[in-house]
């Protein structure tokens, strides 16, 4: 609720666009105030959510990017990076056309208004609250960027590049647009009461859902699961994943929408999700396996974080401690059951790490951060059980509408492209040549 | 004049490289490979999924000598290649036809 200083959590009513009583508000804790005087620009918040949105793109490009371009095998690094660079340039246009109106301004119980296509209603002074608008379009529209680049993990290795950008955009519209309305624009959804800070349900569940639902349209890999080539630089994948362990504070403190406690808090149980899951997931596949992997290490990591996401902003370091195991254990066993027992090649376990970790923390949430008795700010309901109704209701609108919609749009996609797919021959020579007529390492 | 190619484990490398230049050997050339023999690949894991690697890493060295000199040679890099383990790797001795000195055009054993 945080994430929206111009809604009342209330009345869940969103105020006209950079109104003039467009006011700070607060979190949960914290009840909206009716601010009758004229809101103002504040020099510190400013500073950190212009802060926080280069930490939050940073995360996609090139930190997702890198993360992704190594667990691939080297004939498709550079078709990855060119996936995540190309989304990113591709969504920064959709949310200035559509998105960010469609998402974040008032309009009806499904979905925002128009007003702002194209951005059309903005000056250089509009206010969100007590910082520019300018920022907070800014700000959403790196979550606009990287939702849609977490799909990339189940697509990679075999998919036209057309298809990438034509999917990418329409998921954009048809899928982020409305539910990051239900949640964070004053939908039905922030009417309930849904706890969901950072973008468990808005970008992990979304995410997740579609990629699964991808995965199986598309179909695997040559050669999975038998005779798939391991990832091509691990190195590679460690680095990414580090930066998106830091622009992690950026997309969780940052929707604090404020540079105050709540920020701080996010920041800390954000950090002791992480570093916990990590070690969780490293101590549960060397018992299985007999060896702690790196891959295996950083993966935990993305995990805390996806989890934590939504609860960041109610949760306690001990809460965050609960939630870091929760996600180590829970998401690496989802790994081997969407591949092993449900056969769908997710490639790079977008389901299973984001989509189950975004879910499992929205669903958490609800205990950990319940009236604040484990540290945190809390969640003031009558019951936590109720909060979880509410919860779960969001987790499952948001998965329904994933995969309806993603299903709709691969068939549109995929006429208009005749088949996602590319070639076999295409396929065994490797995107980076077929696709892009580039090369990732030459020896000489 | 023979050819001795040796595929050897990686990590063995220096000591060969070693004991060759100890006996007088004064070039070589060497070649980063994959392959497998009865040793056959390994398995990786990552995040519980298995990967079967049939390709290994090995290391071909390829020296040229005069035929006197081939046994010694042979039988120093079986020495300092050794691991007695599976992978050890496979030495093959090639008959040179002709060796030819680029930069004088010097031709057979003086072109070595």
């Amino acid at each position: 609720m945080a994430l929206l200083p111009f809604l009342s959590a209330q009345d869940g009513q969103p105020t006209e666009i950079g109104s003039a009583d467009a006011t700070i508000l607060a979190s949960e804790t914290a009840p909206a105030q009716v601010d009758e005087e004229e809101a103002t620009l504040d020099s510190g918040n400013t500073a950190w959510m212009l802060t926080a949105t280069a930490l939050v793109l940073f995360m996609t490009l090139p930190g997702l990017a890198l993360f992704y371009g190594g667990l691939v095998q080297s004939k498709n690094v550079l078709s990855v990076l060119m996936h995540c660079f190309a989304i990113a340039c591709l969504a920064s246009m959709v949310w200035f056309a559509v998105g960010y109106s469609l998402s974040l301004t008032s309009g009806s119980e499904w979905i925002g208004g128009t007003e702002a296509f194209f951005l059309q209603h903005l000056s250089a002074d509009s206010l969100n609250g007590d910082h520019p608008e300018t920022v907070w379009i800014m700000f959403q529209m790196t979550f606009a960027i990287i939702t849609p680049a977490l799909i990339v993990g189940a697509f990679v290795e075999r998919i036209k590049f057309s298809a990438v950008l034509l999917f990418s955009a329409l998921w954009l519209i048809v899928v982020y647009c409305p539910v990051c309305y239900w949640v964070w624009g004053g939908g039905w959804l922030a009417e309930k009461g849904v706890i969901d800070f950072a973008g468990g349900i808005v970008v992990h569940a979304t995410a997740g859902a579609s990629a699964l639902t991808l995965a199986a349209m598309l179909g695997r890999r040559q050669g999975f699961p038998k005779s798939l080539k391991p990832p091509h630089n691990p190195g590679m994948v460690m680095t990414g994943a580090a930066m998106l362990w830091v622009g992690w504070f950026g997309f969780n403190a940052g929707s604090a929408a404020a540079a105050d406690t709540s920020a701080g808090m996010a920041m800390l149980v954000t950090h002791l999700s992480a570093a916990t899951a990590s070690l969780v997931w490293m101590l549960v596949e060397w018992r299985s396996t007999g060896k702690p992997g790196l891959v295996g290490i950083v993966t935990g990591m993305v995990a805390g974080l996806a989890t934590i996401t939504p609860a960041s902003g109610s949760v306690g370091p001990l809460g965050a401690i609960i939630i870091g195991a929760s996600a180590g254990i829970i998401c690496y066993y989802a790994c081997g059951f969407i591949k092993e027992k449900l056969g769908i090649d997710d490639s790079l376990d977008v389901a299973a790490v984001h989509g189950v970790g975004g879910i499992l923390g929205t669903l958490l949430v609800s205990y950990l951060g319940w009236k604040g008795e484990l540290g945190g700010l809390g969640i003031n309901t009558e019951s936590w059980t109720d909060q979880l109704i509410v919860q779960a209701q969001g987790c499952l609108a948001a998965i329904a509408l994933s995969v309806v919609a993603t299903y709709i749009i691969v068939k549109v996609v995929s006429a208009l492209t005749s088949g996602i797919r590319v070639s076999e021959e295409d396929e065994t020579k490797g995107l980076d040549q077929a696709a892009h007529g580039e090369n990732g390492y030459s020896l000489s | 004049m023979k050819l001795i190619k040796s595929i050897i484990k990686p990590f063995k490398l220096e000591d060969v490289k070693e004991a060759l230049s100890e006996i007088g050997i004064e070039g070589m050339t060497v070649i980063e490979a994959k392959g497998f023999g009865r040793q056959k690949g390994h398995t990786e894991i990552y995040r519980g999924s298995e990967y079967t690697i049939d390709f290994l890493p090995k290391v071909v060295i390829e020296v040229a000598v005069p035929d006197d000199i081939a046994d010694k040679v042979i039988d120093t890099i079986v020495k300092a290649a050794k691991t007695e383990k599976i992978g050890d790797g496979k030495i093959f001795v090639i008959p040179i036809e002709q060796a030819v000195r680029i930069r004088t055009g010097e031709q057979g054993e003086v072109a070595l």
